[in-house]
């Protein structure tokens, strides 16, 4: 199958579209709320969040014997919020770096899931295989029931950002100062982590323990790059983490068996490449082709300027001069006088120059400019 | 003195491990007062400003404003930060983040609307900066930044201001703008504190100074105790100030 047999599929066959479907939403939803991670420089967080949930599963399922998804994922959810809090207070009350309480808390957990995964596995029960997938996730295992539950969290979560979008944005840019005028900063960190961690417990089941944290970061960090404002990132960032959602299910699927949350991951992570390429003002392609710009054009108003100040010395600014005078400026080239030429702000005649009235007053303004700079 | 006292700091103590940085601070701070705090790095000056304004908990004390605890009292008080305290880098333009002065009297879940525009606008403009409303905030210079968070203290129309280094990295022009602006706030009957470094200049720009190093060493008007001998128990060195009559 390829890709294009995969798009028309997508339309008729019901489980192909289930999948993409909740592929699409976990990827917009991680990538919202991945704004708020990446801007409060909490990027590990997301990773810690995956990692301590892992016990959880592992528990749930000793407890219960059963391997039914919900159940594990409450127990997820419970252990991921455990984890969560267990950072948070880690850093209030001990002054311990974040990233050291994260760190910490993600091998720990993570170390203890592991332990009980392989106990588990020892186990002689015959339903014990399969715990394993939620280290990598299994995209195929989604179900409708799974598509409408991602939905209906997303779209609390969508009601909950557009009612608190003010606090969250003055949390995110100034934490002090939203404490003095009267928020109550836990409860808005609290309302934030909670939906980030219940975002990942519910990709876990699709993209797996380990590569849940790049849902999380990726589509935000290449958001940022195209825009300067939180509610377009937020938007972007939904888009291309529904968009790597789609891509990396379909690609998966014409690719046979294809693991689903690695490829969905590597093209969320295509998405940030390009976007540190190519955005028009961060991106390092531009910013190059930018200085090159910026520097040629440097040289040209240099040489416009001496002019200038040759000219300023007559009456008339078009009085003719003669070529040789511009060998005085270092710096000069005959290629510049071309350009100057071509730009028309300089007409030549023969070995004498004399500046248009155009070209007078662009190098005028380019004094009043660098005058206002210097004040 | 009959004048009311705006701010009250009883027994304040605070620490961040074990060791105090703020140690026993009495502190009154008479209405309409212009107030310089000075003391060296460390001394515990952006503290004493976070613990009065509950930022931080202290380990003994109180504050009160108008008589009153600062929970109450939160809408006579506003805040300029240190500039270097936010991450300049965040996704939005100077209009934005002066409205954000208007948050706290709009309360939860409120937007913003016509009335809170106007205002920052008006902010804005106070300090000379309406032409930048539309840029993004970390294509501002330092200076500008500063501005602007001076304009958004301003929009919260507050009784009492606390500003911590305003004239971090500004230029004398800025300098003289801001130094303008916190006279005219003066003048309306607001009581202005400020953390300020440059000790030359405590003379011209504040009627009031408090030293602080751990411990508060003096407070007062500036033309009483701003001396040499306050300024040496504060910077532990030998200080010579000239003092302009
Ligand atoms: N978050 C923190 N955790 C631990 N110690 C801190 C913290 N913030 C400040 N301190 C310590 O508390 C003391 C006072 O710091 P503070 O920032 O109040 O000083 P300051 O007077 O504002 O200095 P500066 O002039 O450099 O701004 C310093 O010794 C500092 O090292
Ligand atoms: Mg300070």
């Amino acid at each position: 199958m390829n890709i294009q047999d995969y798009f028309s599929l997508v339309l008729n066959d019901y489980t192909l579209r289930t999948i993409t479907l909740g592929t699409a939403i976990l990827g917009a939803v991680t990538g919202m709320l991945g704004s708020f991670a990446v801007l409060r420089k909490q990027s590990l967080l997301g990773d810690a969040i995956s990692h301590a949930a892992l016990p959880g599963i592992a528990i749930a399922f000793l407890l219960t014997g059963v391997k039914d998804s919900y159940v594990l994922l409450l127990g997820a959810l419970i252990s991921g919020l455990i984890g969560t809090f267990w950072i948070r207070s880690i850093i209030t009350k001990t002054h311990l770096k974040s990233d050291t309480a994260l760190g910490l808390i993600l091998s720990v957990f993570f170390g203890f899931g592991m332990l009980l995964l392989t106990f588990i596995q020892k186990q002689p029960n015959a339903n014990q295989a399969g715990l394993d997938k939620y280290l990598f996730g299994q995209a195929a295992t989604l179900v409708e029931s799974d598509v409408i539950l991602l939905s209906c969290v997303t779209g609390i979560c969508l009601l909950v950002m557009l009612l608190f979008w003010k606090e969250f944005k003055i949390l995110l840019f100034d934490e002090d100062f939203t404490k003095t005028i009267g928020f109550n900063t836990k409860t808005i960190d609290i309302l934030i982590t909670s939906f980030i961690v219940l975002a990942i417990v519910l990709g876990l089941q699709t993209v797996g323990v380990v590569l849940m944290s790049a849902m999380l970061l990726a589509p935000a960090a290449a958001a940022r790059q195209w825009t300067n404002s939180l509610s377009t990132m937020v938007i972007l960032a939904a888009v291309f983490g529904a968009f790597s959602g789609v891509f990396g299910t379909a690609i998966s699927a014409s690719q046979n068996n294809l693991a689903t949350g690695p490829v969905i991951v590597i093209v969320a992570s295509i998405f940030v490449l390009i976007s540190f390429i190519f955005s028009p003002y961060r991106g390092l392609l531009f910013r190059q082709i930018r200085f090159i710009k910026n520097r040629r054009d440097l040289k040209l108003h240099k040489t416009l300027a001496f002019m200038y100040h040759i000219a300023e010395n007559h009456e008339n600014i078009s009085h003719p001069h003669t070529v040789k005078i511009l060998n005085n400026f270092h710096g000069y080239t005959r290629g510049t006088l071309q350009k100057l030429v071509d730009k028309n702000y300089v007409s030549l005649d023969g070995q004498m120059w004399s500046l248009t009235e155009e070209g007078f007053k662009t190098a005028a303004n380019l004094y009043s400019q660098q005058s206002k700079k210097d004040e | 003195m009959n004048k009311k006292i705006a701010v009250q700091v009883d027994d304040l103590t605070v620490a961040y491990n074990y060791k105090p940085v703020l140690w026993d601070i009495d502190l009154e701070i008479p209405e309409g007062v212009l107030m310089a705090i000075v003391g060296p790095n460390g001394a515990g000056k952006s503290t004493l400003i976070k613990s009065i304004l509950g930022i931080l908990k202290p380990i003994a004390g109180s504050v009160s404003v108008y008589g009153k605890p600062y929970k109450k009292q939160r809408h006579l008080v506003a805040y300029v930060p240190q500039k270097g305290s936010v991450d300049w880098d965040f996704p939005t333009t100077a209009l934005d983040v002066v409205m954000m002065g208007t948050y706290g009297s709009l309360g939860w879940i409120k937007r913003p609307g016509q009335k809170e525009k106007k205002l920052a606008l008006e902010a804005l403009e106070k300090v000379g900066m309406l032409a930048f409303k539309n840029r993004q905030i970390s294509q501002l210079s330092g200076g500008q930044q500063q501005r602007i968070f001076l304009a958004r203290a301003l929009v919260q129309n507050a009784a009492i201001y606390f500003m911590d280094e305003p004239f971090q990295g500004v230029d004398a022009t800025t300098e003289i703008a801001i130094i303008n602006i916190l006279k005219e706030l003066r003048k309306a009957g607001k009581t202005v504190i400020v953390v300020h470094h440059d000790l030359q200049t405590v003379p011209e720009y504040f009627d009031w100074v408090t030293f602080l190093n751990v411990k508060k060493i003096a407070t007062g008007p500036v033309k009483d105790i701003f001396n040499d001998d306050n300024l040496t128990k504060t910077y532990g060195i030998n200080y010579k100030v000239s003092i302009q009559e």
